[in-house]
């Protein structure tokens, strides 16, 4: 079975190409709006004062997380549809992996500004850092690699969710797997699946890398053993 | 110059943590804030950079209030170092130490020349330690970066909370005699805080014991020891504030000039008979230009065919500048009871014994019964 799948794959690679390209640009459009969202949203939530509203965010957005992708875009479709805004292909799907992706970057966002050394914080205000040069110049560099493994985290698994957006017409791996599944058509089935699975991996591995790379040089150094 | 008036500090919770505190630090003098955790000592200390507000009263710097400063500009020109150092990490040791100069806006390279011209004054070759970054550092070498750190920009006046603290015992006595020697050098103003008796005693000009919040002894070390205010004081200070009174006397405030040598090219029987009229049982031995080679003991002129096989090295040798309490130590470990004291050149300056070093501690005891 794996074979026809791999046959399929063989025989339409235009097809499949298509398929896992549209789906990548579903994940990268929303991942792009969720990290700047999330970072913004967590690095204001961090700020001095705003405990509760942080842990009232967090707690929102991990809600969000709970809510069954198709009753999501269920949801979104009939605010967009009251908005007469397009309800269905790319536009909901997109905004509900958004949705998906923030609580993830928003909390590793929060949690790092947060875990920054205290003493840090004094020698650089006992320095004369404005609040902004502290978060710019200390802050920021120091949580980046946690930030990014939260939006390495988010990009995977939406990756996955993705697939079902392909049931809204948005297009993506997931078009093959509702129509081998309509069609009984396993190979089809498996040919979106095993896309998926590898999209999924190789982003996976893409995001670590590059987690490594901004990675700011004394701390890779220090982590050494 | 740092002036405190009235300074009172209550925080949000009710507790008085700083009551009515006044004190001047004046133009290149050390003082140390001293007394036991909680007393009010390092928040007297973040008050004068700001980084804790004052509730009530004022404290100005070179005549001006802090308050009507920019806080960062204000910062920016006063040094700042902390016991738990706060290297920042992803930066370079030349990166971290040149923080305030970049903040000012210097030019790059001239950020650079000043990392380096720090690096240099803290003891750490600059071609090595330049591009390192603070995670491949020793404890002692991060201590240095911080102080090479808060000396950045060349503000006039330091203020520093136990920047020695978190360091062994041997590492700390090193940093602490090359930052005073560093200090002798810039006159800097220092604020200082410890809770530490003996780096407050070795290291500051006044000390400005505190406790509960409240200023309770304001003086330099050797009144402060010498004439506790009161018990409490007295017990902070230590039993052994009598010893502890030796580190503030180097070896050139009590050496005695050394009247009776002996070259070590001069003959076994002129030893004898020398110090057999003075009736001495060793006499310190030099060389022909004065250079200090050690001591000669009548017991070993006995069998001895020249001066220089009965020679006896000194175990340990003091500089002008050896606290007293080090010199004792010397002391009891030398077989003449004696140390000789020697300049940069090795020749021989003074001698050191218990008699002087008696006639001291009798001193001290006088000012206890006044």
């Amino acid at each position: 079975m794996i074979q026809q799948a791999w046959q399929y794959m063989l025989d339409y690679p235009d097809k499949m190409l298509g398929w896992t390209w549209q789906h990548l640009q579903i994940v990268l459009i929303a991942n792009a709006v969720a990290v700047v969202l999330g970072v913004l949203i967590g690095t204001w939530v961090s700020g001095k004062g705003r405990e509760q509203i942080a842990d009232g965010v967090i707690y929102a957005a991990s809600i969000l997380m709970t809510i069954p992708s198709l009753a999501l875009f269920g949801i979104l479709m009939g605010i967009l549809y009251a908005m007469s805004l397009p309800s269905i292909g790319m536009l909901p799907v997109v905004i509900a992996l958004t949705l998906y992706g923030l609580l993830p970057i928003i909390r590793n966002t929060h949690t790092a500004l947060r875990e920054v050394d205290p003493a840090m914080i004094e020698a650089g205000r006992g320095m004369g850092m404005s609040g902004l040069q502290l978060l710019l110049k200390v802050k920021m560099p120091l949580a980046v690699p946690v930030i990014l493994a939260g939006l390495r985290q988010a990009m995977v698994m939406n990756i996955g969710i993705a697939a079902i957006g392909s049931y809204l017409g948005a297009g993506g791996l997931g078009q093959p797997i509702f129509r081998g599944l309509a069609n009984y058509r396993k190979d089809l089935v498996l040919a979106g699946a095993i896309a998926v699975s590898v999209l999924a991996v190789v982003t996976d591995l893409v995001m670590a890398s590059v987690e490594r790379l901004v990675t700011p040089k004394g701390i890779r150094i220090g982590r050494r053993p | 110059m740092i002036r405190l008036e009235h300074v009172t500090k209550v925080f949000p919770d009710g507790t008085e943590a700083v009551k009515d505190l006044s004190l001047e630090i004046s133009q290149g003098e050390f003082c140390v804030f001293l007394g036991p955790s909680g007393c009010g000592k390092t928040t007297s200390l973040k008050m004068i950079n700001r980084l804790i507000p004052i509730t009530r009263g004022k404290i100005l710097i070179d005549g001006v209030d802090t308050q009507k400063r920019n806080v960062n500009e204000l910062r920016r020109d006063v040094g700042y170092a902390i016991q738990s150092i706060g290297l920042f990490p992803h930066l370079t040791v030349a990166q971290n130490i040149a923080t305030v100069p970049l903040l000012k806006r210097w030019p790059r390279d001239r950020q650079r020349k000043r990392a380096q011209e720090l690096l240099d004054l803290v003891g750490m070759p600059p071609d090595t330690f330049m591009d390192r970054y603070p995670s491949e550092l020793s404890g002692g070498q991060q201590q240095r970066v911080g102080v090479a750190r808060c000396l950045g920009a060349d503000p006039p006046i330091l203020l520093m909370d136990e920047p020695f603290g978190a360091i062994d015992p041997i590492t700390r006595h090193k940093l602490q005699e090359e930052f005073l020697k560093i200090q002798e050098r810039l006159q800097k103003t220092i604020a200082f805080v410890t809770h530490d008796i003996d780096e407050a005693i070795k290291m500051g000009d006044t000390i400005a014991l505190m406790k509960d919040g409240e200023l309770v002894q304001y003086a330099d070390p050797a009144t402060l020891l010498a004439e506790p205010k009161d018990r409490f004081v007295r017990d902070f200070v230590g039993a052994d504030r009598v010893l502890k009174g030796l580190r503030l006397l180097r070896a050139r405030d009590v050496m005695r000039p050394p009247k009776l040598t002996l070259r070590v090219d001069e003959t076994v029987e002129r030893a004898i008979r020398l110090l057999d009229e003075r009736r001495r049982s060793w006499i310190p031995a030099v060389e022909e230009n004065g250079r200090f080679v050690g001591w000669i003991e009548r017991e070993d002129l006995e069998s001895a065919s020249s001066l220089a096989e009965a020679l006896t090295p000194a175990v340990s040798t003091a500089a002008p500048r050896t606290p007293l309490n080090e010199a004792l130590s010397m002391m009891l470990g030398s077989a003449t009871g004696s140390v000789a004291v020697l300049d940069d050149a090795d020749l021989l300056v003074g001698l050191l014994s218990f008699g002087a070093i008696r006639e001291v501690l009798a001193m001290d005891d006088e000012s206890e019964d006044g």
